[in-house]
């Protein structure tokens, strides 16, 4: 018994790290033919990411990756395909700021109104799909990814200055009404070469949000259903699970932590909503990265991490003459083969535990033919 | 015809895989014709002439019986007028009477059987391997095989059976092979040895005589149904009409019929999986029509499903999951909306042992398991929950001799201490062994009732296929009592359950043998010892 749970650690780790390996040796490959030095390109993004500046930045882009992914892997665990998180995401991140930049309130009271906001409009704009696929059979797929280009249209309609978007001094660039000081989330102070960074708190907020989904799906007779229900919808029915509810909590679940997305850069960094500090694509990385952890709250952790690191390193590859694209073929690549390997390991794993299994049933057996012969 | 019996986990579905290339041996050699062969891959078996019938079907049902058979097989004969020839000349030479154009999902299992093996033949199979062909069969469907595969044997192929239902193996083989914890135990002659032999070679120790149980019906229903009706096709045949019924406690009713006659909705309307259009039921005192699923298997509701892959079991979730699902909002599982995997392994430890299921721990997933333990985990699963009613549908279906016998003496004890439970079943023997009323479902009705103590599996067999209606009653060389039998359709099927008392006759173990009778029961448990379950891989 020990031997097949230690062997499954092992599997479980095998698939990312093999994917990894796999994704850079192809990586190196498309460099060199390019005419220049892999090993060069890879010491430069680690020597980048060895500055302190850009740890933070790693870390503070991780954070919002993480919770993008958290959001997506609720889905899946549900066999959900949530492709709108990046819709829920944009027009939560939007109307939190617009709520909260037309209040004046203690800070504690002030972030409170504005993180409930955010989970709020997540989940309603989610939950939207949710409805049409538990009342209509809306494949969830299809009405996520029509609600992004929704929610597109509806900010930039509602950014208008004559709605709600104001344009500050200084700049050509529409936003909401700036948050007032109350709204600031406390950061991390770091210093770096005599300037100050600071990581986001909502760091915390993150790691919360991992360990909840932690114990939501593990510890709770709610999550075992929706884990059920995700893993044989016909099991799942039999045994009493009301599917269609599930659908439409994981959905509301999904989009309220799609809310939170934008929260990190909207609380400590931008305190205003525009256009260009919360970009479309965070919630597809989010799908990416959520297959890359496995769904689990640590893989998505990891995830995040590596995710981040691609994306800050780029830059110094185009500044030392690398094409950087690089990093995100890298990215591409790493997708695609832990969506293999994965699969692999995943087959390998359960042949190799039924051998296990057999074999060790075959060995009890010869074991007490030979006591009843003794 | 070569057949090949023993336990589940003896080792037969690996050696069928071997010599099917799905599977490599560690040692040993195959010969075909005389030549040394090694097989990787199931191509390889097929080129070399064998073929495989599996046990689960394996044919896509929204194509025609053509299309299914050219699937993989295109470069023979083509996909259209030439194939369809030969096809036809194939079903001829040896009667299987196929119809290429019709789909599938339109076919009996009875007919997609023979679809498979046709399948084989056309793949220029000389060995066929056939792998429980029967357990999916009603007897007049048996016999029927039977013929094809004696018309396939004259004409010069081998035909490989495997079966756990030995008074078949010994009327249609040639030669017995018994295999027992991955080797072979003997080699007999059909005409050398009896069932109850056979039986013994198998388990490896002597079978315990059948007894006589006593009744335990009372007069308290548990389960009442009301005019169950449900939806209806195209032609407006009904999926369920009129279902009446009465479960008392202490009372097994059998339900059996032909697979597709109403079963399977019957039981998703009891369980709540599927709203009835009219009807009532009735759950010791409770109207629970309109309860959810969860809320009537948490009032008592125990179920083992048909499928038990894609309706008991997540086959990739360790086992101590398996035994929270369908029972997360119970003790010891969870303590309100926590879930409490430390107490719900220790009881899926306690299950595990009390109920004999063989696996190294409640770690693994439940698919390494054979489907006996699987079986074994599941009933265990249900019983813990002490139900009151017990909706079983084929429980032992793939099960081996083992286990079979210990299923069935834990479906009895519960019923000795009051569990109504409601068996749907294609055994007829064990229905006939196990309940003290037999209804026969057709088409959607209860057509037929019979007294499983007379009761045999021709006439039951009769009524399954809509030929006989009414009261079956046995008709007894000499016997005065002749009347009844052939009622004419439609006649109400006499209403609610045999009154208590009457089961005492019921009880007795019918003369099916040992070894085939559901009253089998060795009371000291598996007799077995644990068998090397060479082959957990099978049944999954």
């Amino acid at each position: 018994m020990k031997r097949i749970d230690k062997e499954k650690l092992v599997l479980a780790l095998a698939a990312p790290v093999l994917a990894v390996v796999v994704a850079m040796a192809l990586s190196s490959g498309i460099v060199a033919a390019s005419g220049k030095d892999p090993i060069e390109a890879f010491r430069l993004m680690l020597e980048y990411s060895a500055n302190a500046d850009t740890q933070v930045l790693i870390l503070n882009r991780a954070t919002t990756y993480y919770l993008a992914a958290v959001a997506v892997a609720i889905g899946f665990r549900m066999n959900l395909f949530n492709i709108g998180v990046d819709g829920q995401y944009r027009i939560a991140a939007m109307l939190a700021a617009a709520v909260g930049g037309a209040v004046t309130l203690p800070g504690p009271l002030h972030m409170t109104l504005i993180l409930v906001t955010a989970i709020l409009v997540g989940a309603v704009w989610s939950g939207v799909a949710g409805v049409l696929k538990t009342h209509r059979g809306v494949s969830e797929v299809v009405s996520t990814i029509m609600l992004n280009a929704v929610a597109t249209a509806l900010i930039a309609y509602l950014m208008r200055d004559s709605l709600l978007g104001v344009l500050p001094q200084g700049s050509d660039q529409l936003t909401t009404e700036p948050l007032a000081d109350s709204a600031d989330f406390p950061g991390i102070p770091v210093d770096v070469d005599g300037r100050t960074m600071e990581v986001y708190g909502f760091i915390f907020i993150a790691v919360a949000v991992g360990i909840g989904f932690h114990y939501l799906l593990n510890r709770t007779t709610f999550g075992f259903d929706l884990r059920a229900a995700g893993a044989s919808e016909s099991a799942a029915v039999a045994s009493g699970v009301d599917t269609k509810r599930m659908v439409l909590y994981s959905m509301l679940l999904s989009g309220g932590i799609a809310g939170l997305i934008g929260m990190p850069q909207l609380l400590g960094e931008s305190h205003s909503y525009g256009v260009a500090d919360f970009p479309a694509g965070v919630g597809f990385t989010g799908i990416a990265i959520a297959l890359l952890g496995r769904n689990n709250p640590l893989g998505i952790a990891f995830g995040a991490l590596l995710w981040a690191f691609l994306d800050r390193s780029a830059p110094n590859l185009d500044f030392n003459g690398f094409e950087k694209e690089i990093a995100t073929i890298m990215q591409g690549l790493i997708v695609i083969s832990v969506v293999v390997a994965y699969e692999l390991v995943r087959r390998y794993g359960l042949r190799r535990q039924q051998q296990r299994v057999g074999e060790e049933l075959a060995q009890a057996a010869r074991r007490n033919v030979t006591e009843v012969a003794a | 015809m070569h057949a090949i019996v023993g336990e589940n986990g003896a080792g037969k579905s690996t050696l069928m895989k071997i010599l099917y290339g799905m599977q490599r041996p560690d040692e040993g050699t195959i010969a075909i014709d005389g030549e040394q062969v090694s097989l990787h891959t199931p191509s390889d078996a097929i080129a070399r002439g064998i073929g495989m019938v599996h046990q689960h079907f394996m044919l896509a049902d929204n194509l025609t019986v053509l299309e299914n058979t050219v699937l993989g097989a295109e470069k023979r004969h083509g996909i259209r007028d030439a194939a369809r020839a030969r096809m036809r000349e194939i079903s001829d030479a040896y009667g299987l009477g196929i119809r290429p154009d019709a789909l599938v999902e339109d076919l009996g299992v009875a007919d997609r059987q023979r679809v498979e093996i046709l399948k084989v033949l056309y793949r220029g199979a000389r060995i066929l391997i056939l792998d429980e062909p029967t357990a999916v069969l009603v007897p007049q469907e048996v016999d029927a095989l039977f013929a094809n595969l004696r018309e396939l044997k004259s004409e010069g192929l081998t035909v490989i059976f495997i079966s756990h239902k030995l008074d078949e193996v010994l009327s249609v083989a040639d030669e017995i092979t018994v295999i027992r914890r991955g080797t072979t135990v003997a080699s007999v002659l059909p005409g050398d040895v009896n069932a109850r032999q056979l039986a013994e070679l198998m388990v490896g120790s002597e079978l315990p005589s059948p007894q006589t149980r006593e009744s335990t019906v009372t007069d308290t229903p548990m389960l009442t149904v009301t005019e169950l009706g449900l939806g209806g096709d195209e032609n407006g045949r009904r999926l369920l009409d009129g279902v009446s019924f009465t479960i008392h406690r202490g009372e097994v009713l059998g339900i059996a019929g032909v697979e597709g006659n109403g079963q399977t909705e019957l039981i998703d309307v009891l369980i709540g999986a599927r709203p009835a259009d009219e009807g009532t039921v009735v759950l010791g005192e409770q109207d629970v029509t309109a309860w959810p699923t969860r809320r009537r298997r948490e009032g008592g509701v125990g179920y083992i499903p048909e499928d038990r892959h894609r309706h008991g079991l997540l086959l990739e979730s360790p086992l101590w999951e398996n035994r929270i699902l369908g029972h997360v909002g119970e003790s010891p599982n969870s303590k309100g909306p926590w879930l409490d995997p430390r107490a719900a392994r220790a009881d899926t430890r306690r299950i595990v042992e009390e109920y004999d299921v063989r696996t190294p721990g409640i770690e693994v997933t439940a698919a390494s398991l054979s489907g006996g333990n699987q079986q074994k985990l599941i009933v265990g699963r249900e019983m813990s929950h002490h139900p009151r009613l017990l909706i079983a549908a084929h429980p032992t279906r793939g099960v081996d001799v083992g286990a079979q016998a210990q299923i069935w003496d834990q479906i009895r004890a519960a019923r000795r201490e009051g569990l109504a439970v409601l068996l749907i079943s294609a055994d007829l023997d064990e229905l006939i062994g196990l309940s003290d009323t037999i209804r026969v479902m057709y088409r959607g009705r209860l057509v037929a009732d019979a007294d499983p103590a007379t009761v045999t599996s021709q006439e039951l067999g009769s009524a399954m296929t809509g030929a006989a209606a009414g009261h079956l009653e046995h008709h007894e060389p000499g016997d005065a009592d002749t009347e009844g039998g052939t009622a004419p359709e439609g006649a109400p099927p006499s209403g609610g359950t045999a009154a208590p008392g009457s089961g005492a006759g019921a009880d007795t173990s019918p003369d099916t043998g040992p070894d085939a009778g559901p009253d089998t029961s060795p009371d000291a448990g598996p007799d077995t010892g644990p068998d090397a379950a060479a082959d957990t891989g099978e049944e999954r």
